[in-house]
């Protein structure tokens, strides 16, 4: 049952992201259209919580998501197996939240740039 | 005139190896692959060895690789598929080699137990034989993948087998699928168990090189799909 939770888990990670990822370019694009520097980008996410819960929640899904994925191809394409392989996956999903989480964590509580 | 021939490589070896030996070949009209590698046997080399029964597609026992494609080479034509008067055949890929072109099915056959690709029944001959309407919407998604002969070309052509060898493969999970929509099938819940176990449906990516190579036009990647939607519809009812 362990295979049918993870798949079950990266599929309902896409779904999250699906419209995060819309809102990601949504936001991208507006800012370089209109030519926001990087002092009035932050000076919109400090102390947001509603900025940090959309990319908090992007991270988590991110990093869940990719985890499994990349757990699949260790394994199909380096042979891990069991523990190693699980560890692996793990590793890469701790260290994803970790990496996105202090951005997060930066970009909303942090000082300027 | 002389006959045209054609450069046929048949590979042979066993297990622990082998390499390509090369035939000229005489070209016939309505000449299939199975009648070249019988040519072979018979006019140029007896040792050569390679598996064949009804010669009319239906018992899948002669698949084999013909110019790098998994086909039923009983029903291949030489003509659609000669390539600058060549030939290259080869055992049946992902299955171990007993010798030259005769695979061994052993795995593959394994995979269908593994898979509950066997049918689960329930009732005695005392009971009346179930009334099954071919209209029903189960009966036509269980009739979409009846007609698989067991020959292995989605087998032999499913990258995810290549790189995961604990995959099932389409055909077991095919044969799953119809036991799955069969009314009379009394288990189910064993069979999406199997089906989400160790290299179960949930490994497969959806190349879709099984639908592709179907000498019998299945789309066994459809039945795998069929399998990952029940098993998420029973995970998230909870049962």
């Amino acid at each position: 049952m362990t295979e049918l939770r993870l798949y079950m888990a990266q599929r309902i990670t896409a779904l999250i992201m699906a419209p995060l990822v819309i809102g990601h370019i949504a936001v991208m694009i507006y800012a370089i259209q209109g030519g926001l520097s990087a002092a009035e980008i932050l000076s919109r996410t400090q102390g947001s919580l509603g900025w940090a819960a959309f990319y908090g929640l992007f991270v988590l899904a991110v990093s869940v998501h990719a985890a499994i994925g990349l757990r699949t191809v260790a394994a199909e394409w380096l042979g891990m197996r069991g523990g190693v392989l699980n560890g692996s996956a793990l590793a890469v999903c701790v260290g994803l939240i970790w990496l996105g989480g202090a951005a997060v964590w930066g970009v909303t509580f942090g000082g300027p740039a | 005139m002389s006959q045209e021939t054609m450069d046929v490589s048949v590979w042979r070896g066993d297990a622990s190896g082998g390499a390509y030996q090369q035939f000229d070949v005489p070209k016939e009209d309505s000449q299939t692959i199975l009648d070249v590698v019988a040519w072979i046997q018979q006019c140029e080399d007896p040792t050569l060895s390679y598996r064949f029964a009804c010669r009319v597609g239906m018992c899948g026992s002669c698949a084999m690789i013909v110019n790098g494609t998994p086909r039923w080479t009983c029903r291949t034509h030489v003509n659609k598929v000669l390539e600058d008067g060549r030939l290259t055949i080869a055992p049946l890929r992902n299955l171990p080699v007993i010798k030259d072109l005769a695979a061994n099915m052993d795995p593959f056959f394994d995979k269908w137990v593994a898979a509950e690709g066997v049918f689960h029944g329930n009732a005695t001959r005392d009971e009346d034989v179930a009334a099954i309407d071919p209209a029903s919407a189960q009966r036509q998604e269980a009739d979409k993948g009846i007609e698989c002969i067991n020959c292995a070309v989605c087998y032999a052509a499913c990258d995810t087998v290549t790189n995961n060898p604990d995959f099932l493969g389409p055909a077991a999970l095919n044969r799953a699928w119809t036991l799955y929509n069969d009314a009379k099938d009394c288990e189910k819940s064993s069979i999406l168990d199997a089906a989400v176990g160790k290299g179960g449906c949930l490994s497969c990516h959806s190349i879709g090189g099984c639908s592709v190579y179907c000498p019998n036009e299945l789309t066994p990647m459809d039945s795998i799909a069929g399998l990952k939607r029940a098993a998420a519809t029973r995970w998230w009812r909870g049962e």
